[in-house]
This record gives C-alpha cells, sequence and structure tokens, in this order.
C-alpha cells in the first residue's frame, strides 16, 4: 500500500547492551489505531522510547520508515516536529514553567522548523482555549507549572491536551490508563477519540483491555519477549482479557 | 533596557533574539581619556580629591580610609580562588575627556552616547526612557544624570555623587559612611580611599518616586578599576524603587571593581533596590573578567522601614557580595532575592546579612544558585538577631541548581540568635536538570538549549518576578545567554 504512515522493519533496541526489542515489524496506516498489548517487561514501553528517540535506549539494527522519513536518524525534537507524539507514562514535572510558556515554546518550535513565524500571544492563547475543551482542562491547569501538584489523571489529561495542541500524524500512548479512576479515564479516551481523524494514527500501549473499551482499536499486536508475537483485531484483546497471556506465552516459546 | 511588554514575550523569543553565546556588550569605545598613572599612595588619593574640587573634609575622609586600608589584607574567607591582585598596577582615576560636568547634552561626547544607545540605554532627551531615570556612569565618573528637573520638582534629588558633594555636602557629609564604614573591611576601606563617582539619592519626607531611578556602570578604559559609591536616603514614609546595571569590555587583563552601596531607609520608608549584573565574566578558559568585590548595606533605621535587595548575578570572574539590611526600626524589614548563575570558570560567593536588632523584624531570603562548567558557586548568608530584639522572625530558602558534573555549589549559613523568641528557618535544596526533563521537553519539539532556558528560567522565577519588568526581561535573555552550551 502507498499511504503508509510508519513502518519498522526488524527493530533491534536495547539499553545499556542489553536487548530488549528483538526484531519488531509492525505498519501503520493513516487512520489506524493500533493497540500494543503484552505482559510486563516485553519491550512495549521500550518501543515507544526507542520511536520518539529516548536518548537511555540503543538502537541495535532494523528500521523506522515514518512517512518518507528515516525517522530514527533524526533528534528527538525533530521527531516531534515530524508529527510524532509520546504520551508518558510518567510525565515529569517542570518546576516554575507554566504549562502556558511550555507549549508556546513548543509550537514555536514546531513553527520554526518548517519556516514559518512564530504565533503572535493572541492567537496562541486563542488556540489553548479551543484545545482544552477538547479534555476538559481548565483554564487553572493551564496555567500552573508544569505537571507540577498535578494528580494522576490531570497528568494524562495534560498529555493529551499538548497532543491536541500539536497535532501529530502518529500518537503514541504509552501505558495511559494507569493510574487512571474510570472518570478520568473516560475523558482521556473521549480526548483522544475527538481528535482522531483519517490522515493520523494512535499506538495504544496498554496492559489491560479496560482502556480499549474507550479507544476501538483496529489491530491488536501482542508483544513478548521482544516480539510481535501475534497480531489480530480488536476481538483479541477481549480474549487476552479472558484467557490471560499464558497460552500466548506458550504459543510463543514453542514456536 | 528597552520598554518592552513582558507579557507577549515567552521564553522562546528571548533566545531567538540572541543568536550566538558572545558577550554582547564586550566592546570598546575608543575615548579620549583622562587617566592617572597606574599606583597607589596618599598623593594618588590627594589627587583624585583635587581633580574633583572637593572639601578638605572629603580629602579627610578619603585619606583615613586609604592609611586604614594599608593596615590590611586582602580576606582570604571566602569560598574564592584569588589571584593576587597587584594595586599598584591599577589606575585608580579615568574619566572620559570633557569641558565641566554637563549641563546639556550638547556637551556630552556623541561617542559617549553611542556607547551607552549600544548598551540600551539612550541618553538624548528625547528618546530617554519614560518610565526610568538613568545616571551614566563610565569609568570613574558620571556622564549623564537624565529625568533630573521632573524629578526636583518633587523635591528628589537624583545626580551624580560629585554633584551631590558639591550641591548638598551637608547632606553627604551626614550619610557618607555611616552604614558602610571604611573600616568594615578591606575592599571598603580601599573604595573609601579612592571611589571617585556614583549615584546620590535623596527621597523627601512622603514622596513616592514616580520613576524608577537607575544607574547604569560602564567600565570602558583598560587598566583601570571602577571604584563607586552609591547612597540612598529615603525620608519618612518615601518610597523608590533603584536598578543597578553593569558592563565592561572584553578583555584578557582581570578589571577590579569594589563598589559601596549605602542606603538608609527611614520611618516606614521603603527601598527596593535591584540589581542586574553583567560585568565581563572572562573567557571560557578563565582568562580575564572582572573581579567584583562589593559591599552593599542598607540601615532601616526607620519603624516600619523596609529595604528589598533583588540581584541577578550572572558576570564577573569573580563576586564577593553580600548585600545585607541592619533592621534597627521596630517592625522593620528586610529581603534578599538573589539568583546568582556561574559558568566556565567564574566564581561567586554571594549572600547576605540580615542583622536583626530591633523588636518584630522580618526577613526574607530566597537565594537562587546556578552552577554550570566549571565553575564555584557558593551561597554565605548571615541571620542574626540582638538579644533584644524580640519576636524576630526570618525564612531562608536557599537552593542550588547543578547543570554539569564539574560544577560545586555551596551554602555556608551563618545563624547567630541572642533572643530565644526569634523564630528562624532555614530551607536549602539541591537539584540537577534531569535527563527525564530534558528528553521529555525534547519530545515536545523544544530543543535542549532552550529547554534548558526554559527550566532554568522556571527555577528562578520566585526571584525574577521581583524585578520590575524591564529588568525582568533583561535578566530572562541573560540567563539564557550565560548558560548557552552548558548541556548535552
Amino acid at each position: 500500500m502507498e499511504d503508509i504512515l510508519l513502518k519498522i522493519d526488524n527493530l533491534h533496541a536495547g539499553i545499556e547492551g542489553k536487548e530488549i526489542l528483538k526484531g519488531i515489524n509492525l505498519e501503520i496506516h493513516p487512520g489506524e489505531v493500533h493497540a500494543i498489548m503484552g505482559p510486563n517487561g516485553s519491550g512495549k514501553s521500550t518501543l515507544s522510547g526507542v520511536l520518539a528517540g529516548d536518548p537511555r535506549f540503543t538502537v541495535t539494527a532494523g528500521s523506522a520508515d515514518f512517512h518518507g522519513v528515516d525517522l530514527l536518524s533524526l533528534s528527538p525534537e525533530d521527531r516531534s516536529h515530524e508529527g510524532l507524539f509520546l504520551s508518558f507514562q510518567y510525565p515529569v514535572e517542570i518546576p516554575g514553567v507554566s504549562m502556558v510558556n511550555f507549549m508556546r515554546a513548543a509550537v514555536n518550535a514546531k513553527r520554526k522548523y518548517f519556516g514559518e513565524a512564530p504565533l503572535s500571544a493572541g492567537d496562541f492563547l486563542k488556540m489553548m482555549r479551543k484545545k482544552r475543551e477538547i479534555v476538559e482542562l481548565d483554564n487553572k491547569l493551564a496555567s500552573r507549572s508544569v505537571n507540577e501538584g498535578f494528580s494522576g489523571g490531570e497528568k494524562k489529561r495534560n498529555e493529551i491536551f499538548q497532543m491536541a495542541v500539536l497535532e501529530p500524524r502518529l500518537s503514541i500512548l504509552d501505558e495511559t490508563d494507569s493510574g487512571l479512576d474510570i472518570d478520568a479515564l473516560r475523558v482521556v479516551a473521549g480526548g483522544v477519540n475527538r481528535l482522531k481523524n483519517d490522515s493520523n494514527a494512535t499506538i495504544v500501549i496498554t496492559h489491560y483491555q479496560r482502556l480499549l473499551d474507550y479507544i476501538k482499536p483496529d489491530f491488536v499486536h501482542i508483544l513478548y519477549k521482544g516480539r510481535i508475537v501475534y497480531s489480530g483485531g480488536p476481538e483479541l484483546a477481549l480474549e487476552l482479557e479472558q484467557r490471560g497471556y499464558d497460552w500466548i506465552k506458550q504459543l510463543a516459546d514453542n514456536e | 533596557m528597552d520598554n518592552r511588554n513582558n507579557d507577549n514575550r515567552s521564553g522562546n523569543d528571548i533566545i531567538s533574539d540572541v543568536t550566538g553565546s558572545e558577550y554582547k556588550y564586550g566592546f570598546v569605545s575608543d575615548i579620549d581619556s583622562d587617566i592617572i598613572e597606574r599606583g597607589l599612595n596618599e598623593d594618588v588619593v590627594r589627587l583624585i580629591s583635587q581633580k574633583k574640587g572637593e572639601p578638605d573634609w572629603l580629602l579627610d575622609f578619603r585619606l583615613k580610609a586609604y592609611r586604614y586600608w594599608t593596615t590590611l589584607e586582602m580576606p582570604r574567607w571566602a569560598h574564592l580562588d584569588i589571584p593576587d591582585i597587584d594595586y599598584q598596577a591599577i589606575s585608580y582615576y579615568a574619566a572620559p575627556k570633557k569641558k565641566e560636568g554637563p549641563a546639556s547634552l550638547d556637551e556630552v561626547d556623541p561617542k559617549l552616547i553611542e556607547t551607552f544607545n549600544r548598551l540600551g540605554i539612550p541618553l538624548e532627551e528625547q528618546k530617554v526612557l519614560s518610565g526610568m531615570a538613568v545616571d551614566a556612569v563610565m569609568d570613574s565618573v558620571s556622564v549623564k544624570t537624565t529625568h533630573r528637573e521632573k524629578l526636583a520638582e518633587l523635591g528628589i534629588i537624583f545626580c551624580s555623587f560629585s554633584e551631590a558633594v558639591r550641591d548638598y555636602p551637608d547632606l553627604v557629609r551626614k550619610y557618607l559612611g555611616k552604614v558602610v564604614s571604611y573600616r568594615d573591611n578591606f575592599f571598603a576601606a580601599l573604595n573609601s580611599a579612592v571611589f571617585s563617582d556614583g549615584s546620590f539619592v535623596y527621597i523627601p519626607k512622603g514622596v513616592r518616586c514616580p520613576m524608577e531611578l537607575s544607574t547604569y556602570f560602564r567600565i570602558n578604559a583598560s587598566g583601570t578599576g571602577q571604584f563607586e559609591r552609591t547612597l540612598i536616603v529615603a525620608d519618612d514614609d518615601a518610597y523608590v524603587s533603584y536598578l543597578e546595571g553593569c558592563t565592561a569590555p572584553q578583555r584578557d587583563e582581570n578589571q577590579l571593581h569594589a563598589a559601596i552601596v549605602e542606603i538608609i531607609v527611614e520611618e516606614r520608608a521603603e527601598v527596593k533596590y535591584s540589581t542586574v549584573q553583567n560585568w565581563y565574566a572572562g573567557d571560557r578558559d578563565g582568562n580575564g573578567g572582572v573581579y567584583n568585590f562589593v559591599t552593599k548595606r542598607g540601615l532601616c533605621r526607620g519603624d516600619y522601614s523596609k529595604l528589598s535587595w533583588t540581584q541577578v548575578e550572572t558576570g564577573s570572574a569573580i563576586t564577593w557580595k553580600y548585600p545585607g539590611c541592619i533592621l534597627a526600626g521596630e517592625g522593620s524589614v528586610g529581603e534578599f532575592y538573589s539568583v546568582a548563575v556561574t559558568n566556565n570558570r567564574q566564581q561567586a560567593d554571594t549572600g547576605t546579612k540580615m542583622i536583626h536588632i530591633g523588636r518584630n523584624t522580618r526577613s526574607t531570603i530566597v537565594s537562587k544558585g546556578i552552577s554550570a562548567g566549571h565553575s564555584q558557586n557558593s551561597y554565605r548568608g548571615l541571620v542574626s538577631v540582638a538579644p533584644g530584639a524580640s519576636g524576630v522572625r526570618n525564612y531562608t530558602q536557599c537552593d542550588s541548581l547543578l547543570l554539569s558534573d564539574t560544577c560545586g555549589a555551596h551554602t555556608f549559613p551563618y545563624i547567630d540568635v541572642k533572643n530565644d523568641t526569634a523564630i528562624v528557618e532555614h530551607e536549602a535544596t539541591t537539584s540537577k536538570i534531569s535527563e527525564d526533563q530534558l528528553f521529555y521537553c525534547n519530545q515536545r519539539g523544544i530543543p535542549t538549549e532552550e529547554a534548558v532556558a526554559l527550566i532554568v528560567n522556571g527555577y528562578a522565577k520566585e526571584v525574577m518576578n521581583k524585578l520590575p519588568m524591564e529588568f525582568a526581561v533583561e535578566a530572562q535573555k541573560l540567563l539564557s545567554i550565560t548558560l548557552e552550551g552548558t548541556v548535552g
């Protein structure tokens, strides 16, 4: 197919000499939602970190083509500019830096990358207001320091808010459901669904089926020992919920 | 210091404003100067006094200070590695050549005006900053003070120190050396002997000064030091906000700056003193740069008076300064807000002294140190409470941010409490910019340099917010430039 958004080919990567990803292959088209599930320690967060360019990880083999761009050769900020967004499992706090200033720096860095003039203060604030509504983030949160003193739910909502502002082509939601109560989960998932369209795609990394009740995946992949060992439709997630991961582990280990 | 609107400028604009990490004030102006021969002795002290046409009492003051200075040794207690300074190799007076003190701007050398324009300090009457009166000091003398007539209508005196000696000798004599005695320390004695100019401010009873007063210090001539004195008196119920900025050319030699600031705050009066210190810091390897040895102190003499020091220290090869408050009046308040940044081979030993003498006096200290490169950054602070000072309150917060593995951050708090009703609090933290924070910013598209600037400005915000707006923007920019290239 021609319009491939992301094509990961035989990706190997690790941390401190220890190989964690052992040959990932994955193809994502615009408009799709892919869920990546798997038991703890299977490499889910490593995959998201490697794609986003987290310097702690080292890629040892393979490639990732992101709409015609060699993703792995780009700096983390250029990957961001090219349309890759990572919703962090543990968003960090940056004391004293207001969300407004932080997002303004982010938006203007992207505009600069594409040779556009910085957004005026008025236009920027207007845009912020509009995007805030998508994740029902109140004004107070937006004027507070980045993630400082935010509850778990507020942090995740704030991640989706940033996603709304940056309008990525590919969003990776890394365990976005962890630490969320059901109401917060609904708000966060609602935000993700509202941002979905035919030209962007989402990777949902999760341990549990729960989030997938709200964000409907088109494909479900099971990551185990650094490889995608099984792929299927949304029904696979339900099956995992009922049967657990053991049958997958057996299947993969017997191969 | 343009009059810019702060709130539509983000950290981002500020950084894109400044490309390249060169010290942008490092230029030298080609100005004819009257520089006296190098060296220091009684004749030199007499010569300086004579050049300024001073009265005998002031010459006596200088000579006493000089004689006392000769008995002293340079202080070595600070956490600083100070090379030996040859005090005989310095010229103690350098003045841009001119006719008698300029009455109108026509008489000011156009090159001087151009110099200050390049520094962002317009001196032409039609261009002067509307919200701010400026005393521009080049090397040893004041070259121009703006807005004087307007201030005079309110009874406010704002002029160069030399003019004050000439025009208001009684006031100067009454207050000179009363807060910082020439016997205070080595550098105070040196300054008292050879000080050449500076600013004098008097705010009469009940007057709120309608604009920011500011002095801009510029060292230009080589082989010289700058020894200025500032004296600020706020009479009962008066208010003034005073700003001080400093720059110097980029030179391989070290230049000595030993200033004195004395402030007297009478009953219910308030003085805010803000400094953005950006003397040339030397190069990457520590060659050149200004030695900044400064004694600043205020006396809150009146009941319920208030003195607030805010400083952003980014320049100088070595900084040695402890702006303090003597809280003598009952219920008087002292504040110290400081951001001290050191990079490359810079050294700073800075902090404050809060001397609680009056009852129910309060003080707040917020110190934010930022160290990068191979620099050494120390906070040194004294909180003392006299036996008779009941009901004293002090809060000290002392934070250090480290940006490299090769820099040092040190804290030397001295607490001396002789009254058991005092409540003295001290909090201290040390932190680093984490890889996680940088990656988070990077992932959102913010490059590392910019991320560092953002995080550092966030860290320093509590202090930056205390600066007058025109200064805050400048200071924010300065933080970013000073730290360019420190991470990654």
